[in-house]
């Protein structure tokens, strides 16, 4: 514990000296997995034009909201849902009137087999594979996402059996590129830089759209690198490496 | 919530019976052997002590897979991967626990000496009787300890569950996944109660070996 402290003590210390000239600050992201590639372009890019550093933590929506109910120390929290920022403005969580889309998820089946998914997802029905991943249907909304979609083509029982679970949307898609599911559902976002393998992006009739929301958290309404890196996702170019990403953009809302 | 616990304690007792058969030999083998082979083994056995358990859980999530080398022989069962299965919990399990198995029975050969083998082979005992008649006894405290400490060590084990079981209720929703998903969808009431009894197990555990240690440690008779 006292190493621990020390190091701590001494990293802070190389940080302030490293930094010190200018009044760049810091701010703790806590981002749902699904926006992994994005927020570190947005990182890096914020970093460049403000000199305020983003220090970006992944984890599924429902772990991170967790954390946050017990003091973690973030500033911002990126949600893949709009219910736990709207519980957490309500818990005296997040400051009131922060909250705002940032980016609206899109679902996707996907294999790394280029032979298996079809442009219709009737390989869902066809019953063709031993094991579908889906990201945790109780803690990260597009494993929700999958549940409605498989519900509303109604396989939901017939693959209800063959459903494996990752901890979060990385973890599915980690399932799905190692070949052990042979396909499963996973964000557009994970796939942008990946042309192989096969795909059917679910048509958003079939799922409750998924509204990514973001918030301020309490501890940091003064922070003035979280409100600088809330402003830059708002700005054109943030829509626009979101938007890059395959995310809806929110004023389509 | 019963389940995972039985689920747990099948996986359990299964590994620590796997390396009661593989770990005692291999104890006795880096205890007595002269080879230049011994530490390297020894080494390798106890990787899993200080590798973190993502490491193993990714090597075992491609190793297992279709693109793993087991695949051809999974395929001449028609598998094609073993990640999400009970099975493929066992091996992940095995080599996590291999050195808290191999560990204390190979002290406890060590500690017999050449003494009682010389004895029993002046006896003509055969090499096989002898080890099973004298220095298996007299090694017990140490196999009964590594017993003890493999089902607690597989018993607790979360990250390469995590990293390869997919989480399906009764083949490989463990004991630590349960609790882990109770936190994280706030249902605390039941993962403090997973949890209390697991606090209660472990220490009951640790006490155990450290009594069996203490009474192998007193002078033979």
């Amino acid at each position: 514990m006292m190493l621990r402290s020390l190091i701590t003590a001494l990293s802070a210390g190389l940080l302030l000296l490293a930094h010190s000239p200018s009044r760049a600050a810091e701010a703790s992201v806590a981002v749902a997995a699904n926006f992994t590639a994005p927020a570190q372009e947005i990182a890096e890019k914020f970093h460049a034009q403000t000199g305020h550093s983003a220090i970006l933590s992944f984890g599924s929506t429902g772990q991170l909201y967790a954390q946050i109910t017990q003091g973690a120390p973030f500033d911002i929290l990126l949600s893949a849902d709009a219910a736990r920022p709207a519980q957490a403005e309500k818990d005296g969580l997040a400051v009131a009137d922060t909250r705002f889309t940032y980016a609206i998820g899109r679902l996707v089946l996907w294999s790394a087999d280029p032979g298996l998914v079809d442009t219709q997802g009737a390989v869902l029905r066809s019953g063709n594979f031993n094991h579908i991943a889906i990201a945790n249907p109780d803690t990260a909304p597009y494993g929700a996402a999958a549940i409605q979609t498989l519900t509303a083509l109604g396989a939901h029982e017939q693959v209800a059996p063959k459903i494996v679970q990752g901890e979060s949307i990385s973890q599915a898609y980690q399932f799905i590129a190692s070949g052990n599911a042979e396909l499963g559902f996973v964000a557009l976002s994970q796939l942008t830089e990946k042309s192989s393998g096969s795909r059917w992006i679910v048509p958003e009739n079939l799922y409750t759209p998924i509204l990514q929301d973001a918030v301020l958290l309490t501890r940091s309404a003064n922070n003035a690198a979280a409100s600088a890196f809330l402003d830059f996702l708002k700005s054109p170019q943030g829509l626009a490496i979101i938007a890059a990403h395959g995310y809806g953009a929110p004023s389509e809302k | 919530m019963w389940q995972t616990i039985w689920l747990s304690l099948q996986l359990a007792a299964i590994t620590t019976l796997l390396l009661l058969i593989a770990g005692v030999p291999l104890g006795w083998w880096l205890a007595r052997s002269q080879s230049l082979w011994v530490e390297p083994v020894a080494a390798l056995v106890a990787l899993p002590v200080v590798l973190p358990p993502t490491v193993l859980g990714f090597y075992l999530l491609v190793a297992l897979g279709p693109n793993g080398p087991l695949a051809p022989l999974l395929q001449m069962f028609g598998l094609r991967t073993l990640a999400f299965s009970f099975e493929g919990l066992v091996i992940g399990s095995v080599i996590y626990s291999l050195p808290f198995m191999v560990q204390p029975v190979r002290n406890a050969f060590q500690l017999i000496g050449d003494g009682p083998m010389e004895v029993a082979a002046t006896l003509r005992a055969a090499p096989l009787d002898a080890f099973f008649s004298v220095a298996v006894p007299l090694a017990r405290g140490g196999i009964v300890s590594g017993a003890i400490l493999s089902f607690a060590h597989t018993i607790g084990e979360f990250g390469v569950v995590l990293m390869i079981g997919g989480n399906i209720p009764g083949e490989t929703k463990t004991l630590s996944i349960a609790i882990f998903d109770f936190v994280e969808t706030m249902q605390w009431g039941a993962a403090h109660s997973l949890s209390a009894g697991m606090l209660i197990f472990s220490f009951t555990v640790i006490l155990l070996t450290m009594l069996i240690a203490k009474r192998t440690q007193s002078p033979p008779p």
